[in-house]
């Protein structure tokens, strides 16, 4: 499998289900070239999967959540021992782990809405930010257990993503509203808890999301109402402890075609924040309800 | 050992009184090696030299009587010994408690051993070497030490009363004039050691003679629990040589591991997170070796074109060592006083600080000042990042500066580069008290990120790394 296909297959895996997350397509795709890979060492396998990595990377799918996902998924498949004296059968092991990996965390969001559904209580009126499928799953799940809610979309320039949301929900018949990004201040006031999902979680417990979240948890601190963030754990990200927004790497802030054209990047805007754990009350994980100091806490678990 | 037998006089000149304990090595060779190593070099020598005393020509020769009764004891019989002085200690707390409730109610004979045993119970368990205003526990101590043959040092007259309950001892008194050469408890090496704490050479702590000399640092007791546990660890069927070789061994491998290779990591961790960039404006405070050693890294290996500002206080004004060691790896420096630490904060883009010990409860315990420069940090949105090897993490939890701290000489206030020392008298003011703290605590929220040899980790994760390293062991 060379690179045209390893991106081909996953654009494919991307389009043909909208509701899976790009680091989900991503390690279908690394099955599926673990598969088909011609290696004959161990070495060389791990070299042949970096490389794949780094050429999904290259598409402008959301870095952050290829990067944690696949970085969690190689660990995972080489946490034990692999004795089989044959290779082949050493690959056997290693896809059959890969689709056990797949399983465990195909359930994530199911969890994650039944942990999440109980904070959101009759009558209350919620904000997020942009579009998360997660998010969507949360208040579908509320829905579906007879609480009566609002919720304020902001309108998440400059894609306008938050009017795909706001229709989505409307579909199902929640009300919602699509509010400027600047009136965010604005309709703190109105709001009950704000909720929102991840792109990636930093090992400080901090959170890497679309651009304009850092300010929303700022302004639900100000006012005091609780900010939760809703994030499956293959997006906790490893060695990302950023100090403050200017340390955030560019191959998250800016689309890989951006950094590739040699753009001036102090003119280009970038696409995702960093927002701190100080202004993030809880994490609504398939690992559990954490809170931003816990998030160190799982990670020294899945990885030492 | 002549040095021991010197006494230190006040007064004799504020810098010269330091010189006054020469010691083999030149001073700032001393302070290249931090407390543990020190400890750990100590412990080898009495170790090594132990089996000399074996030898019968050295103790009649040299010593008189009193040394030979100490000969070499077997493990079973230090630990027997341990256990009698434990049992004595016990029975004297109880002989104390008991005289007490009696004395103060005059109740009959009857009741005041049940009394006792119930006063116990209720009384919550505080370490002694925080109870000294309580009488008792002085009583209790100076037997201990009497026991041990340990001189005990003078308790000072004059201090702050609310620091009444930790220990600030005269430096006037000779503590080792009551010292004689027979006491064969101590072997010089630790008493040449003690005398150094003693005078703040090298900065940190332990043990009975130890703990006179200057009261317990936490990486200290980390180092000693390790030894002790590597010293009950050693099967009891091998030979004292074996296992002196054994646990010279591990020594050196604990030395090694927690301490030269945790530094090594701390500062690829550091370097190759890119958390030092070009243009970075950093302050650091104090004289921290691992922080000095990271900066010069960054400057000579990756070539990385930062500046540096130090920020110095008194008493000790480490800070001029700091700035001599960067200035010499070619780092540009600043130098400034602690009162400008606000105004030079707007031009800073990070803190790094060294930290004495991490508590339980997320809170750092660095030199006095650290605080301060995390509190101005924090005002401005300066990011603080704390640097720390895994062997200074500690059980203990903490949430201010006063349970526990050390309380340096006051002398060392008085003495100013002004010609005038305007606070000489000060004891013989009524009013009038000098305080010298050492160490200072601040909260985990000041901090945004501590780096350990295990990675970047925030300043709430460190009782998960206690629990990780308490299972491995």
């Amino acid at each position: 499998m060379n690179r045209q296909e390893a991106i081909d297959y996953f654009q494919q895996k991307v389009e043909e289900n909208t509701d899976l997350s790009a680091a989900i397509a991503a390690i279908h795709t690394l099955i599926e070239y673990l598969k088909l890979n011609e290696a004959a060492t161990l070495a060389e396998l791990r070299d042949n999967l970096q490389n794949c990595i780094k050429w999904l990377k290259d598409t402008d799918s959301s870095t952050t959540a290829i990067t944690s996902g696949c970085e969690l998924f190689l660990r995972f498949i080489t946490l034990t021992a692999l004795d089989q004296s044959n290779f082949a059968d050493c690959k056997t092991v290693l896809v059959e782990r890969g689709n056990m990996y797949l399983k465990n965390v195909a359930g994530a969001r199911d969890k994650i809405a039944r942990l999440g559904h109980p904070f959101i209580r009759d009558g209350a009126t919620v904000l997020t930010h942009s579009i998360s499928r997660v998010v969507l799953k949360v208040l579908l799940e509320a829905a579906r257990q007879k609480k009566r809610f609002k919720v304020y979309v902001t309108e998440s320039n400059p894609d306008r993503s938050g009017e795909e949301m706001a229709r989505r929900l409307n579909e199902a018949g929640i009300p919602s509203v699509v509010i400027l990004d600047a009136a965010v201040g604005y309709i703190m006031e109105k709001v009950d808890l704000v909720l929102v999902g991840a792109e990636g979680v930093a090992e400080s417990g901090g959170i890497i999301n679309k651009i304009g979240t850092y300010q929303m948890g700022i302004c639900a601190k100000a006012s005091n109402k609780p900010f939760y963030v809703v994030v499956e754990c293959f997006k906790f990200v490893r060695m990302i402890y950023p100090l403050n927004q200017q340390d955030v790497p560019n191959e998250f802030k800016y689309n890989a075609s951006t950094l590739r054209d040699g753009l001036d990047l102090t003119k280009e805007h970038p696409l995702i924040d960093y927002t701190p754990p100080a202004y993030i009350t809880l994490l609504f994980t398939d690992l559990g309800v954490l809170t931003p100091s816990a998030v160190s806490d799982e990670l020294i678990n899945l990885y030492l | 050992m002549s040095e021991a037998g010197k006494t230190f006089t006040p007064g004799a000149g504020g810098k010269g009184k330091k010189q006054d304990v020469a010691s083999p090595e030149q001073p700032s060779q001393k302070k290249k090696l931090s407390k543990a190593e020190k400890r750990k070099l100590r412990m080898e020598k009495q170790k090594e030299q132990k089996p000399d005393a074996n030898q019968p020509d050295a103790p009649s020769v040299k010593q008189p009587e009193k040394k030979s009764d100490v000969p070499q004891k077997s493990k079973a019989e230090l630990k027997a010994e341990r256990r009698a002085k434990q049992e004595a200690e016990r029975a004297a707390k109880l002989a104390q408690k008991g005289e007490m409730p009696s004395t103060n109610q005059g109740s009959t004979g009857g009741q005041t051993k049940p009394r006792s045993e119930i006063i116990k119970k209720e009384r919550p368990r505080v370490s002694d070497d925080i109870k000294v205003d309580d009488p008792s526990v002085l009583k209790r101590r100076a037997k201990k030490l009497e026991k041990q043959q340990v001189p005990q040092r003078i308790d000072s007259e004059k201090k702050v009363n609310l620091f009444n309950h930790l220990d600030q001892f005269e430096r006037s008194i000779s503590l080792t004039k009551e010292l004689s050469f027979s006491s064969g408890g101590i072997h010089p090496a630790i008493v040449m050691l003690g005398l150094q704490y003693a005078e703040g050479y090298i900065c940190g702590a332990n043990s009975s003679f130890l703990n006179q000399c200057r009261p317990k640092s936490v990486s200290m007791g980390n180092a000693i629990k390790y030894v002790k546990m590597q010293i009950s660890n050693i099967p009891q069927d091998k030979s004292d040589t074996e296992a002196k070789s054994l646990l010279c061994e591990s020594i050196d491998s604990y030395i090694k591991k927690k301490i030269y290779l945790a530094d090594d990591a701390i500062s690829n961790i550091l370097i190759g997170n890119k958390k030092i960039k070009d243009k970075d404006v950093i302050m650091i405070y104090g004289c921290s070796s691992l922080i000095v050693r990271i900066l010069c890294d960054a400057h000579e290996k990756e070539e990385i074109k930062f500046r540096v500002i130090v920020v110095d206080s008194r008493p000790k004004q480490e800070g001029k060592e700091a700035a001599k060691r960067l200035i010499r790896c070619g780092v540009k420096c600043s130098y400034v006083l602690i009162n400008s630490v606000f105004y030079m904060m707007p031009e800073v883009t990070k803190v790094l600080l060294g930290a004495h010990a991490l508590l339980a409860n997320g809170y750092i315990m660095s030199r006095v000042g650290s605080s301060l420069i995390a509190m101005v940090a924090k005002s401005q949105n300066v990011p603080v990042l704390v640097c720390c090897e895994t062997y200074k993490f500690s059980e203990r939890a903490q949430t201010d500066s006063f349970v526990t701290n050390e309380l340096g000489d006051p002398d060392d206030l008085v003495h100013s580069n002004s010609s005038v020392d305007y606070l000489r008298n000060w004891r013989s003011i009524k009013n009038l008290t000098v305080l010298n703290l050492v160490y200072d605590v601040f909260p985990p929220e000041l901090v945004s990120m501590v780096v350990t040899e295990l990675g970047m980790i925030p300043c709430t994760s460190v009782p998960v790394v206690l629990r990780v390293r308490n299972v491995e062991g």
